[in-house]
């Protein structure tokens, strides 16, 4: 069942994928003022709402495994935490990318993109700290306890940097991309955003998969261990 | 809770007044960044000294680091931790007394610094009131956030290079308005309620959170 369900999930991202890419190249008209650059807007909004997505569920998973200590929502926590920091990396390089030619700059210390390094670097904490903790149980419940006051966090850092953002001259943004969207545009957009969300659950319940095994290789070399033991001791 | 937190308070207290470890580390240490951030940048000019709440708290953010380090290394060494985990005590006492003391720390080493900054950079309090509030509300955020990040770094076995990697990001929001309040005791912006507000939203939402998750981190 779950098997039939992994396949049919990954023939909607193939089709997704390949039909967005084709509507970005040949069925969304170019933008008048940013020219060609401005189609890594496709990619790069998917990738930051989905990345977004993968820390809410890195809070839920957290919080849910505190309360019931089952290693599955350990699991999801770490998966999702995961793919959201390889998509916030993404979306700090695909940022910039589109930056560079419409702004003339690279970087600039808006509150969307403040925000984005900053969950960032929340998140790439919380994967260095599973790093270094040996005991599994106490890296679970570490790393959920980080979980949870990361998340909280999220609303603090906004407000902050959006009011220091207002007190600081804020380089000129051409039209933001929610103004008078072509409707073309916004229905490659809605395409795109389906095929990277699919792209993030096949990559989160891949994961999954693999940590299932990890869990699985750790309890048969233990269960070998024991048994040596018992060997030697008869 | 309240008794447990106090023990621990006058315990962390009583080691630092022998020691004198946590403070004279963070006062040595915010010195040498204020006198690099000298060499690095001509701080003498108008708009530097603008900018010099901004130095003030990044060389109290990097201090800070160096003696929460500290608060939990202290307890792992003497297996004082695990005596306070075994203790039938709440959790939450222990946390209120660690950050108490840590909160403690930070406000006597602001306090020492804080002439020497005036002399290095050259500015006035013109708002002392909010200066005073500025720093005890900036301690206790700090305290807060990096007593528990510090409980958890300890569990690790990079402790040392955890504790900045995950203390710093989440204390933005703190460290962006005690720079604001701070500038606003030096004269520098008119009004300042909005970061006065969101530093007490921080200390009220980080001190809650810790008092409710720090079972979590002591328990072995």
């Amino acid at each position: 069942m779950a098997r039939r369900f992994g396949m049919v999930l990954d023939a909607a991202l193939l089709v997704a994928m390949a039909a967005g890419f084709g509507m970005i190249f040949f069925y969304a008209p170019i933008e008048s003022e940013m020219g060609i650059v401005q189609k890594i807007f496709y990619v790069h909004v998917p990738l930051a709402w989905n990345a977004f997505l993968g820390f809410a569920i890195v809070f839920f998973a957290s919080f849910r495994y505190l309360a019931t200590r089952d290693p599955k929502w350990d699991a999801r926590a770490l998966a999702a935490a995961e793919v959201g920091v390889l998509f916030t990396t993404l979306v700090l390089i695909t940022g910039p990318i589109w930056a560079k030619p419409v702004w003339g700059i690279w970087w600039t210390w808006d509150a969307r993109l403040t925000l984005t390094l900053v969950l960032w670097l929340i998140y790439v904490g919380y994967l260095m700290l599973r790093r270094y903790v040996d005991s599994p149980e106490r890296r679970a419940v570490l790393s959920a306890v980080v979980g949870v006051t990361g998340f909280i966090d999220v609303p603090l850092v906004y407000f902050a940097i959006r009011w220091w953002r207002t007190q600081h001259p804020q380089p000129v943004i051409a039209g933001g991309e929610g103004s008078g969207l072509d409707p073309r545009m916004a229905s490659t957009l809605w395409v795109c955003v389906a095929a990277l969300t699919l792209l993030f659950i096949a990559l989160y319940r891949r994961r999954l998969a693999i940590e299932a095994l990890r869990a699985r290789a750790d309890a048969l070399r233990e269960e070998a261990d024991a048994a040596r033991a018992e060997g030697a001791r008869s | 809770m309240f008794r447990t937190a106090s023990v621990v308070l006058w315990k962390d207290l009583r080691i630092e007044m022998r020691t004198r470890d946590a403070v004279s580390a963070a006062l040595v240490f915010s010195i040498l960044v204020l006198v690099i951030f000298n060499f690095a940048l001509d701080v003498n000019t108008p708009e530097m000294r603008r900018l010099a709440a901004g130095f003030f708290w990044v060389a109290f953010a990097f201090a800070g680091t160096l003696s929460l380090n500290r608060s939990f290394a202290l307890e792992k060494e003497s297996g004082a931790g695990r005596a306070l985990s075994l203790a039938p005590v709440d959790p939450a006492g222990i946390f209120l007394g660690k950050a108490l003391a840590n909160a403690v720390f930070l406000a006597v080493t602001q306090i020492i610094v804080l002439p020497l900054f005036v002399v290095f950079f050259d500015v006035s309090v013109t708002r002392a009131w909010a200066l005073a509030v500025s720093f005890a509300l900036g301690s206790i955020a700090f305290a807060a956030t990096g007593t528990l990040f510090s409980a958890i770094a300890s569990n690790t076995r990079m402790r040392e290079l955890l504790l900045p990697v995950l203390f710093l990001p989440v204390s933005v929001p703190a460290l962006i308005a005690a720079v604001e309040t701070t500038s606003f005791a030096l004269g520098n912006t008119e009004s300042a309620s909005f970061w006065f507000t969101l530093l007490i939203v921080y200390d009220v939402v980080f001190v809650t959170a810790s008092l409710l998750v720090f079972e979590y981190v002591v328990e072995e």
